[in-house]
């Protein structure tokens, strides 16, 4: 056991409750949604409209479950890196209770139509100030703990920390910049092109800084923890790091491919999205290499199963995505299902895949306890990795198909299909999708249940488990 | 060294995000909104429209309709001209959305008669069967004029107190179709890509009945939600008995007629479809 008196855990327990909860929210709602596209009696306007809730449900999975788990994990993991207890523990409990404040009242005014319409920037600016309150409580502890630590190296994971931090913080102040009229209206302080460039900009870097870096963080830290082997290279993790954080600035408009943003800025960001494959892959080399010679644990070790599945998926989503940045390629999918199951590799496979493993490989740690089930964490995995193919495999074909189908012209010149004869071809789709996203909560939901009898098992379950191990109190 | 120094290493990261930022996002500001891109016929959104745009972004309909027509044939064929950078100059936020579970409605503006809108997002399927779109009948709120100018003044639109008047006892409902009909139409496209249609219009199926069932399945698809299942005439005319000789009505499907609020259909049908369905209409008649 590597619980260690004098950490400041018990905000790690609370964060991770918190973003169990939000990420179940953000999975039930996300069931709901696909189920409203398909089923279009099922929006209740105004407050349960699929316009309205599609933001919650994004909001509640990005900040809710990712940013909350991060929360918990970079909390976690500096403190055992610096081998430093967290600067303050009562800034950590002010910091969770805003968290839970923050993204409850999110739901709220995103529920009754208060949002900036900007993707992952909907908040109404209240909301958006207490985030940014939040970051920086937040910043601030994790700076001071590692400014303040007795281990004079950092870690890897310690750099994907900082790099964090301090992008989340420039993406969202300037994107989130704007002109309030009342307490729940503003309009964005940037017009047409120069708004839609502004946006991608952190659209994009949101992906970077949110969906990746921090998972890389946990990835570096947890790989070795599980396996009780190295990473592989820490000059090619250097090396990915210094690129990584360089290149994905320049990306964000190949979200803008075709439209009146300026063609240089398409072109730049085209041809840096594809030598973003270069360092993404240095991770996934470097995640790959460290099995050698442990590739048995794939077998034995269900936490090595999370993780590899996960940095797997983070390789096929950082070779998709740059195919889907190349202009061509881009004339095709994008606008289309195929954007959907690409974003839901990302988010259902590499970042929940190396957070079940965060999740699973901490709580025992934390309550003192063996994991209650490996049978259950297992069949979470096989779950969630079937419901989260099915969601992508079946939005990759529905994007195909209606992508050749709208593009198809006639011998005259004219249009084959009508927009409508295009969507109804779509709906087999979306009830797979939602069928895929089903199992995807099956899975949550045997991940919770599975947590939470480890949180609560009682002292004599507890005491058999030592005595079977061997092991005295 | 800076693996031993935290500070150092966070202004270093902050340096090498910047550069990017610097380059493809500060950088186009001198380019974007630039006067020499500037439109002279786009105008700032009046009042009603303005209050429209917000409960456009209130419902979220930027979650299923872009507001980019790409310079592609699918895009222009489908939607219209392509967008150009100075129709945007007072889009605060922009709305280009990322995904068209919903068609484009960059042009949609002029496309449909106001009374088409009305019906249609109310109860979209009773114009297009196989739709998805959530309904919005409940759109029926009053506006607030007060609140309106206070938008108005945030964004520094001009406006005149009659504009402002204007927005007094109209509904939510009429906000929205002020800004649906706006959209797009601020240049001259339908004029300037209208079709030129070369040669004798000659009905080339004037003869031949086979196609009558194709031109009514045509009828039901495109047609009916307007002009009823038994083309007796509901926000369109009446279509029975039709006088118009078969060129007129190939050329009012064709390339549509906004004074009249119909939609044209040349693009997407072309012409052999437009003429089945001349043949279909004109084989019409009161019993």
């Amino acid at each position: 056991m590597d619980q260690q008196e004098g950490y400041a855990d018990d905000v790690v327990k609370g964060f991770l409750i918190s973003s169990m909860f939000w990420g179940l929210v953000a999975v039930l709602l996300g069931v709901v949604v696909s189920l409203q596209i398909a089923f279009p009696q099922l929006n209740l306007p105004p407050f349960l409209s699929y316009g309205r809730l599609r933001p919650i449900h994004t909001n509640a999975g990005i900040f809710g479950w990712g940013i909350g788990s991060f929360m918990a994990f970079f909390i976690y993991i500096t403190q055992r890196l610096t081998r430093t207890r967290l600067w303050s523990t009562g800034l950590a409990r002010f910091q969770l209770w805003l968290f839970n404040a923050t993204i409850a009242l999110a739901a709220a005014t995103l529920m009754l139509g208060m949002t900036r319409s900007k993707e992952y920037a909907e908040l109404e600016w209240p909301v958006a100030l207490l985030v940014v309150v939040l970051w920086v409580v937040f910043s601030v502890n994790i700076v001071m703990t590692i400014v303040k630590r007795r281990e004079e190296q950092m870690y890897i994971s310690l750099w994907y920390i900082l790099a964090t931090l301090v992008g989340v913080a420039v993406l969202y102040l300037v994107n989130n910049a704007g002109i309030p009229v009342s307490l729940t209206k503003s309009y964005s302080a940037y017009a047409g092109a120069n708004d839609a460039n502004v946006q991608w900009w952190y659209g994009h870097n949101a992906v970077a800084m949110v969906l990746t870096t921090p998972p890389l963080a946990l990835f570096y830290y947890f790989l070795p923890k599980s396996t009780g082997v190295p990473i592989y290279s820490h000059r090619m993790g250097v090396i990915a790091f210094w690129s990584l954080i360089f290149m994905y600035l320049w990306t964000g408009a190949h979200h803008l491919l075709w439209t009146p943003v300026p063609d240089w800025v398409q072109t730049l960001a085209m041809g840096f999205s594809v030598m973003l494959i270069a360092p993404s892959w240095a991770a996934v080399f470097n995640g790959y290499f460290s099995m050698n010679g442990q590739w048995h644990q794939m077998r034995e070790n269900y936490l090595v199963k999370f993780l590899i599945f996960g940095i797997t998926f983070y390789g096929l989503q950082t070779l998709q995505g740059p195919s889907q940045a190349i202009r061509t390629f881009s004339a095709f999918i994008h606008y289309t299902d195929w954007v959907p199951g690409h974003v839901h590799m990302g988010t259902l496979g590499w970042v929940s895949l190396v957070l079940f493993a965060g999740i699973y490989y901490t709580v025992p740690r934390l309550y003192g306890r063996e994991i209650y089930s490996i049978a259950l964490a297992d069949l979470h995995f096989w779950l969630a990795v079937s419901g989260q193919l099915i969601f992508s495999i079946s939005m990759w074909i529905a994007g195909v198909q209606q992508a050749t189908m709208l593009n198809a012209i006639n011998p005259d010149g004219s249009l084959h299909y009508s927009f409508i004869e295009t969507l109804v071809e779509l709906y087999p789709y979306w009830y797979a999708r939602a069928l895929g996203g089903m199992i995807y909560l099956a899975g949550l939901l045997i991940f919770l249940y599975n947590i939470m009898k480890t949180m609560t098992a009682d002292a004599t379950q507890v005491a058999a488990q030592k005595a079977f191990r061997g092991e005295t109190s | 060294m800076i693996e031993k120094k935290p500070i150092v290493f966070l202004l270093l990261a902050t340096a090498t995000i910047l550069v990017g930022t610097a380059v493809t996002m500060v950088a186009p500001f001198w380019w974007v909104n630039d006067p020499k891109l500037a439109i002279a016929s786009v105008k700032p959104y009046t009042p009603l429209q303005l209050e429209g745009r917000d409960i456009y972004i209130r419902e979220g309909c930027n979650n299923c309709h872009t507001q980019t027509v790409r310079p592609l044939l699918a895009d222009t064929e489908r939607y219209g001209d392509y967008s150009k950078s100075g129709e945007f100059a007072y889009d605060q936020p922009f709305l280009w959305g990322s995904r068209r579970t919903g068609p484009d409605l960059a042009r949609v503006g002029g496309k449909y008669p106001d009374a088409w809108h009305v019906k249609h997002m109310a109860d979209p399927r009773s114009m297009v069967p196989a739709s998805n779109m959530p309904a919005y009948a409940f759109l029926k709120g009053p506006l607030d004029p007060r609140l309106t100018e206070r938008k108005m003044k945030a964004l520094h639109f001009p406006y005149t107190p009659a504009d402002l008047q204007a927005v007094q006892g109209k509904s939510e409902m009429d906000a929205m179709v002020a800004y649906l009909q706006k959209l797009g139409s601020d240049i001259p496209w339908r004029k300037a890509t209208e079709k030129s249609l070369v040669g004798e219009l000659k009905n080339p199926f004037l003869e031949d009945k086979t196609v009558i069932p194709e031109g009514k399945a045509l009828y039901l698809q495109h047609c009916a939600q307007c002009h009823g299942k038994e083309l007796k005439g509901e926000v369109g005319p009446s279509l029975l008995d039709l006088d118009k000789p078969h060129a007129q009505v190939f050329t009012t499907i064709y390339g549509g007629s906004q004074a009249a609020g119909m939609p044209a259909y040349g693009d997407s049908l072309g012409k052999e479809r437009v003429w089945k369905l001349v043949t279909f209409i004109k084989s019409q008649h009161r019993h």
